[in-house]
C-alpha cells in the first residue's frame, strides 16, 4: 500500500519560490517520474515528500496521513540517492539493516529481509563487505537493497542512475524496472535523462520552474505535449518549432514537429532546402537542414542514408502529426 | 626512483633540503638527550660530543627521580594534556557541526566569532583568567588548566573541523536521518569518522603548545601536587645555580609522552588520507 497526495505544496528559501504550488496525485503502485531542467526543483520535491525538507505550506499526504511535519524515518518511506550514500564503516549487511535495527525490528525478522532483498539483487557474496571494497553498480544496488528492506509505502528514488556509466545505466534500469513489477510497490523517481523517463514511468511529471507543466503517461506527452517547453523537453533529437506565419499560417503561433515526423527527398517535397550536417548513427541518421521556408530543421530517418551536406533536398512533415501551439506556448486542439 | 615526472636532480635537490631542515629540527632534540647522559664537567668542556665512556653518567635522571615526585608531575602533564584534547576534540567538533550543518541566523556570524580567538593570544587575559580561577577556588588543581586549555585550543579545532564538515556529503546524513539515526547518532557515528583525519591535526596542533606550556601552571598551578613536567624541570633551574644534568634529563624524559601521543595521531592522519584517496 502507498498512495501519495501533494496539495499544494510551497517551498522558499527566504524570498526565493522554489516550488510553487504543486498538486499532484499518486495512485498505489504507480511508478512517477519527476523530469525537468535542472534548478526545476524537482529534486527539492522528492526531498520535501521525504521529510528531509520543510515545505512553506500545502500538505503531503502518504496512505491518507497528513506527514508534512512527520520525521523522515516515520514517513514509511526509503530513498535511493545518486551518491549511494553508503555508510563508510559498516558492511553490506549492516548497511541494508540499520534502518530496521534503529526501528527496534527483532534480528530475526532483519536477517530474513536482508537475505530476500541480496537475493533479489544478487548481492549476497558480498553482504560481509564494506562499501569502498564494491564497484559503482554494486553499490547502487546495496543502496536500492537498502531501500527495499525497510518495505516502505514508497520508494523514492534521487537520480539513481546519474553516477554510472552509460552501460551500467542500462542494465540498473532494467534491474529497477524488474523491481517495480516484482514488488508492486509505489515509486516516485527523479531524473533529468528523458530516456530513463520514458522507459520506465507509468507516469511522467514534467516541472519547470517550480511549476508542474504536464502530468502524463510517456506516450500522451510524446503525442500531445500541452505546451511549449514540454514539447520541446520530450523527444530527441528536439522537435522542429516554426514560426506559422512563415508557413502562411494564421491559426497558430507555432508550428511543431518532430524531426522524425518529417521524410527528405532529393526530388520532391514542401520545403526545399541544403543540408548543413549529417550525423550517420548506424539506426538512425540525424539530417541538419537549412530551409527556405522552415528555417534551420532536424530531420531524423530510420536507417542509413547517403544524404551528404550542401546538397539540395526536400523535407515533407507529415500533416498529421503537426503540433500548433498558441501564442501563449499552449498547445491548440487538433484541427486537421 | 628517477622516472617521467621528476629528474635525478631535482629529487636530489628535494632530499638535500629536506635532509637540511631535518638536521637544524633534530638539533636541539638530540643535544638536549646526548648531554643529558654526560657528567655536568662534559657538559660544558664538549657539548657537541656525544657521551663516551669516560664521560657517560646517569647523575641527572638520578636527581630527577630521586628529589620531588618527578612522576607525578608526569601524572599531571599527562591528564591536562589528555583531558583538554579530549575536551577541545569534543566540544570544537560539536561546535564545527552545528556550524556547518544547520542553517541559522547569525550562523557565519557565530562562525566568525568562534574562529577569532586563532588572532588572539589567550595570555593577554592571564590576569582576568587568574582572578577568575581565584574565585571559583580552582587555583592550584589540573581542572583550572584543562578549562584555560580547552578555551586555548577551541578557535583551531573549530575553524579547521568545520571546514572539513562541510566536505561530508549530505546525501550521507540524509540517508541517516531516513534510517531514523538521531542528530547525535549522525554526528558520533557518521560524521565524526569521516573526519577523523583532520581530528588527528586538531589534536596535534593543541597537544604541543600545551606539554610545552610553563605559563599557566606557574600562574594557576604551581603547588607541588598539580606542577606540570615543565614546571618541574624549573625547579632545576635557580637563580645563581643551575642544576643542568636534572634539567636536561627532565628535558629528555618530558620528549616521550608527547612522542607517543604524536604517533598515535599522525598514524590516524595517515590512515585517514589514504582511506580517502583510494576510493
Amino acid at each position: 500500500m502507498g498512495n501519495l497526495q501533494l496539495k499544494s505544496i510551497r517551498k522558499a528559501y527566504g524570498t526565493h519560490e522554489v516550488l510553487k504550488g504543486i498538486d499532484l496525485d499518486v495512485k498505489d503502485g504507480e511508478f512517477v517520474i519527476f523530469v525537468g531542467p535542472s534548478g526545476c526543483g524537482k529534486s527539492t520535491l522528492l526531498r520535501t515528500i521525504a521529510g528531509l525538507e520543510d515545505i512553506t505550506s500545502g500538505a503531503i499526504v502518504i496512505d491518507g496521513q497528513d506527514v508534512s511535519i512527520t520525521p523522515p524515518a516515520k514517513r514509511g518511506i526509503a530513498m535511493v540517492f545518486q551518491s549511494y550514500a553508503l555508510y563508510p564503516h559498516l558492511t553490506v549487511r549492516d548497511n541494508m539493516g540499520l534502518g530496521l535495527k534503529q526501528a527496534g525490528s527483532p534480528k530475526a525478522i532483519i536477517d530474513e529481509r536482508v537475505k530476500a532483498a541480496s537475493g533479489m539483487l544478487s548481492l549476497d557474496p558480498y553482504l560481509e563487505r564494506r562499501p569502498a571494497e564494491l564497484s559503482g553498480g554494486q553499490r547502487q544496488r546495496v543502496a536500492i537493497g537498502r531501500a527495499i528492506v525497510r518495505e516502505p509505502k514508497l520508494f523514492l528514488f534521487d537520480e539513481p542512475l546519474s553516477n554510472l556509466d552509460a552501460a551500467l545505466r542500462v542494465q540498473t534500469r532494467l534491474e529497477i524496472a524488474a523491481l517495480h513489477r516484482r514488488l508492486k510497490a509505489t515509486m516516485v523517481y527523479v531524473t533529468h535523462d528523458q530516456v530513463e523517463a520514458m522507459t520506465l514511468a507509468d507516469k511522467i511529471v514534467v516541472l519547470n520552474a517550480g511549476q508542474i507543466e504536464q502530468v502524463g503517461s510517456p506516450m500522451e506527452l510524446y503525442n500531445k505535449p500541452a505546451n511549449l517547453f514540454v514539447a520541446g523537453f520530450i523527444g530527441s533529437p528536439q522537435m522542429n518549432f516554426i514560426e506559422g506565419a512563415r508557413l502562411g499560417l494564421t491559426e497558430a503561433n507555432t508550428i511543431g514537429i518532430r524531426p522524425e515526423h518529417l521524410a527528405l527527398s532529393r526530388t520532391e517535397g514542401d520545403w526545399r532546402g541544403i543540408i548543413t550536417h549529417v550525423e550517420h548513427l548506424g539506426a538512425d541518421t540525424i539530417v541538419y537542414l537549412d530551409t527556405e521556408k522552415a528555417g534551420l530543421i532536424t530531420v531524423r530517418l530510420f536507417g542509413e542514408h547517403g544524404f551528404k551536406p550542401d546538397e539540395t533536398v526536400f523535407a515533407t512533415p507529415d500533416r498529421s502529426r503537426l503540433h500548433r501551439f498558441s501564442p501563449e506556448g499552449k498547445a491548440l486542439a487538433e484541427t486537421a | 626512483m628517477a622516472n617521467a615526472r621528476i629528474s635525478r636532480t631535482r629529487l636530489a635537490f628535494v632530499h638535500v633540503a629536506l635532509i637540511v631542515y631535518m638536521i637544524i629540527a633534530l638539533f636541539p632534540v638530540v643535544l638536549t638527550i646526548m648531554n643529558s647522559f654526560k657528567t655536568r664537567n662534559d657538559i660544558f668542556r664538549s657539548p657537541l660530543t656525544p657521551p663516551l665512556p669516560s664521560t657517560f653518567s646517569l647523575t641527572g635522571y638520578h636527581t630527577v627521580l630521586g628529589q620531588g615526585d618527578f612522576i607525578g608531575y608526569f601524572e599531571n602533564s599527562l591528564i591536562v594534556t589528555v583531558a583538554s584534547i579530549f575536551c577541545v576534540l569534543l566540544f570544537g567538533a560539536m561546535a564545527a557541526f552545528a556550524l556547518s550543518e544547520y542553517r541559522f541566523r547569525g550562523n557565519l556570524l557565530m562562525g566568525l566569532y568562534l574562529a577569532l580567538g586563532i588572532m588572539i593570544p589567550i595570555r593577554l587575559g592571564t590576569i582576568g583568567i587568574l582572578q577568575e580561577m581565584v574565585a571559583l577556588n580552582l587555583v592550584n588543581t589540573l581542572v583550572s588548566l584543562v578549562l584555560v586549555y580547552t578555551a586555548q585550543g577551541l578557535p583551531l579545532a573549530v575553524f579547521i573541523l568545520s571546514e572539513f564538515m562541510r566536505t561530508v556529503s549530505d546525501d550521507l546524513k540524509s540517508a541517516g536521518r531516513i534510517d531514523g539515526l538521531s542528530e547525535y547518532a549522525i554526528f558520533f557515528r557518521l560524521v565524526l569518522p569521516l573526519v577523523r583525519p583532520a581530528m588527528a591535526t586538531v589534536a596535534v596542533f593543541t597537544m604541543i603548545p600545551i606539554w610545552n606550556d610553563l605559563w599557566f601552571p606557574l600562574i594557576l598551578a604551581p603547588g607541588e601536587k598539580t606542577k606540570t613536567v615543565t614546571l618541574g624541570a624549573q625547579t632545576f633551574i635557580g637563580q645563581f645555580v643551575t642544576d643542568w644534568n636534572a634539567v636536561l634529563a627532565a628535558l629528555s624524559l618530558a620528549i616521550f609522552p608527547v612522542l607517543v601521543l604524536y604517533v598515535l595521531f599522525s598514524r590516524q592522519l595517515i590512515r585517514g588520507i589514504t582511506a580517502g584517496a583510494v576510493k
